[in-house]
């Protein structure tokens, strides 16, 4: 009994031996190529929200990194031309009708929306998931907006008394966005000199 | 002992099907069903883990004793699953994007389990990869077939999104059905996914009983000796 059962646990160490160094040669093998990708990913959606011809660095890699209200650690990925901060890329959080909505934002130097795009969210397919631009084009609405444009009281949804489109079905889904994409645009004009300090 | 391929076939696809006949693995069927190419996705990953888990399982069987099966089973689903996930994470990272999401909830799917410790742990090399490769291709129809008719009655849609699983060249199977604001959107949740599921299982057994033919009902354990 006792001498059966030291096999047992051989065989099944072995085992775990075999695969674990199958698994482990196998993460050296792609360890790199996962990175790389990883890196373009970000760089691709920093490419949706940062245009090409504002900066001459590679924003991914000139990063900073600020506290924002809710003391959360922020990533901020800089534009530069010739040296100078031509545009800023953060992400930003609201609130959707199940869960957070991560989202992408660009901003240029005087404050205005260069882009904004979702990462990841969990709305409801078919209804809150229309602010995916592979799905609509809703969320380009708000390029070129900035705090004073529109009015403050007006960055809300039509439902609010706002300016922007709810969904047909979906009104907290957008209301989030919305909502996010303002603090995004507060968190700029609060810390716009550390934004745009050249070093 | 002449393996009756035929009949590992057929038991994949349809007689002993691992969703319709089994009801096996219904969590991920619940889950990624909500389009047809997510649930063919979701179907394709599974395959190529029961392939491979039921391929290796035969070449070991004679060192996998009774009492530790179940332990290496579950080391073998859980390394094949993680090495497709490295694998298509590094090379075929597009796919990744779309797929990513279901493969390691291949691990928590009972049907690899099931078909190793009913089939593979049994049987000859070749027939335990027929078996996990074919009943993977039946759990592929199952989910392809339930995320269709959900797709459908859910979002009006068919093959939505089809070129971003399987390339710009199938595009052309992307469908609109019904007009955008027709779909009942309980199909694409949760209950939906029960609904329809327990309804394909009625449709396949009426089907069975029309061709005059036997129902296996929870067949986990019937292997074909």
């Amino acid at each position: 009994m006792k001498r059966s059962s030291m096999i047992h646990g051989v065989i099944l160490g072995t085992f775990c031996l075999g695969f674990g160094a199958v698994l482990a040669v196998t993460d050296r093998m792609t360890s790199d190529d996962i990175a790389a990708r990883a890196l373009d990913d970000k760089q691709n959606s920093l490419s949706q929200v940062l245009p090409d011809e504002l900066h001459d660095n590679q924003p991914v890699t000139d990063t900073l990194t600020l506290k924002n209200d809710e003391g959360r650690e922020i990533t901020i990925y800089r534009a530069r031309r010739q040296g100078r901060v031509t545009g800023v890329a953060y992400e930003i959080f609201g609130t959707g009708y199940s869960g957070e909505i991560r989202l992408m934002l660009g901003v240029d130097a005087d404050g205005r929306v260069l882009g904004v795009r979702v990462l990841a969210h969990k709305e409801t397919p078919g209804l809150g998931d229309k602010i995916e631009v592979k799905k609509g084009d809703w969320i380009l609405r708000f390029t070129g907006l900035s705090l004073g444009n529109p009015a403050p009281e007006r960055w809300k949804v039509k439902k609010d008394s706002g300016d922007f489109d709810q969904f047909a079905g979906a009104t907290i889904t957008p209301r989030g966005v919305v909502r996010a994409i303002h603090g995004g645009l507060d968190f700029f004009a609060a810390n716009k000199a550390a934004l745009l300090e050249a070093n | 002992m002449k393996t009756d391929y035929k009949t590992i076939v057929s038991d994949g696809l349809w007689s002993n099907n691992g969703v319709l006949s089994m009801l096996l693995g219904l969590c991920p069927a619940m889950a990624m069903t909500t389009s047809a190419t997510n649930g063919f996705g979701m179907g394709l990953a599974t395959a190529v883990v029961m392939a491979a888990s039921s391929l290796l399982v035969a070449l070991f069987r004679q060192r996998i004793t009774q009492e530790i099966r179940i332990p290496v089973f579950i080391l073998i689903v859980a390394s094949m699953v993680t090495l497709v996930d490295l694998a298509m994470n590094a090379w075929m990272h597009e796919l990744y994007k779309v797929l990513g999401l279901f493969i390691p909830l291949i691990v928590s799917n009972c049907l690899p389990l099931a078909r190793l410790e009913a089939f593979a742990a049994k049987q000859p090399p070749l027939a335990a990869l027929v078996d996990g490769l074919f009943m993977g291709i039946g759990f592929t129809l199952a989910l392809t077939s339930v995320g269709a008719v959900r797709e459908i009655l859910g979002s009006g849609t068919l093959f939505a999104d089809a070129s971003l699983l399987l390339g710009p060249a199938f595009k052309a199977i992307e469908m609109r059905i019904l007009p955008a604001d027709m779909g009942v959107l309980m199909m694409i949740l949760p209950p939906g996914g029960f609904l329809i599921t327990g309804l394909m299982v009625v449709v396949k057994r009426l089907f069975d009983l029309r061709a005059g033919r036997e129902i296996q009902m929870g067949g986990a354990h019937s292997a074909p000796a």
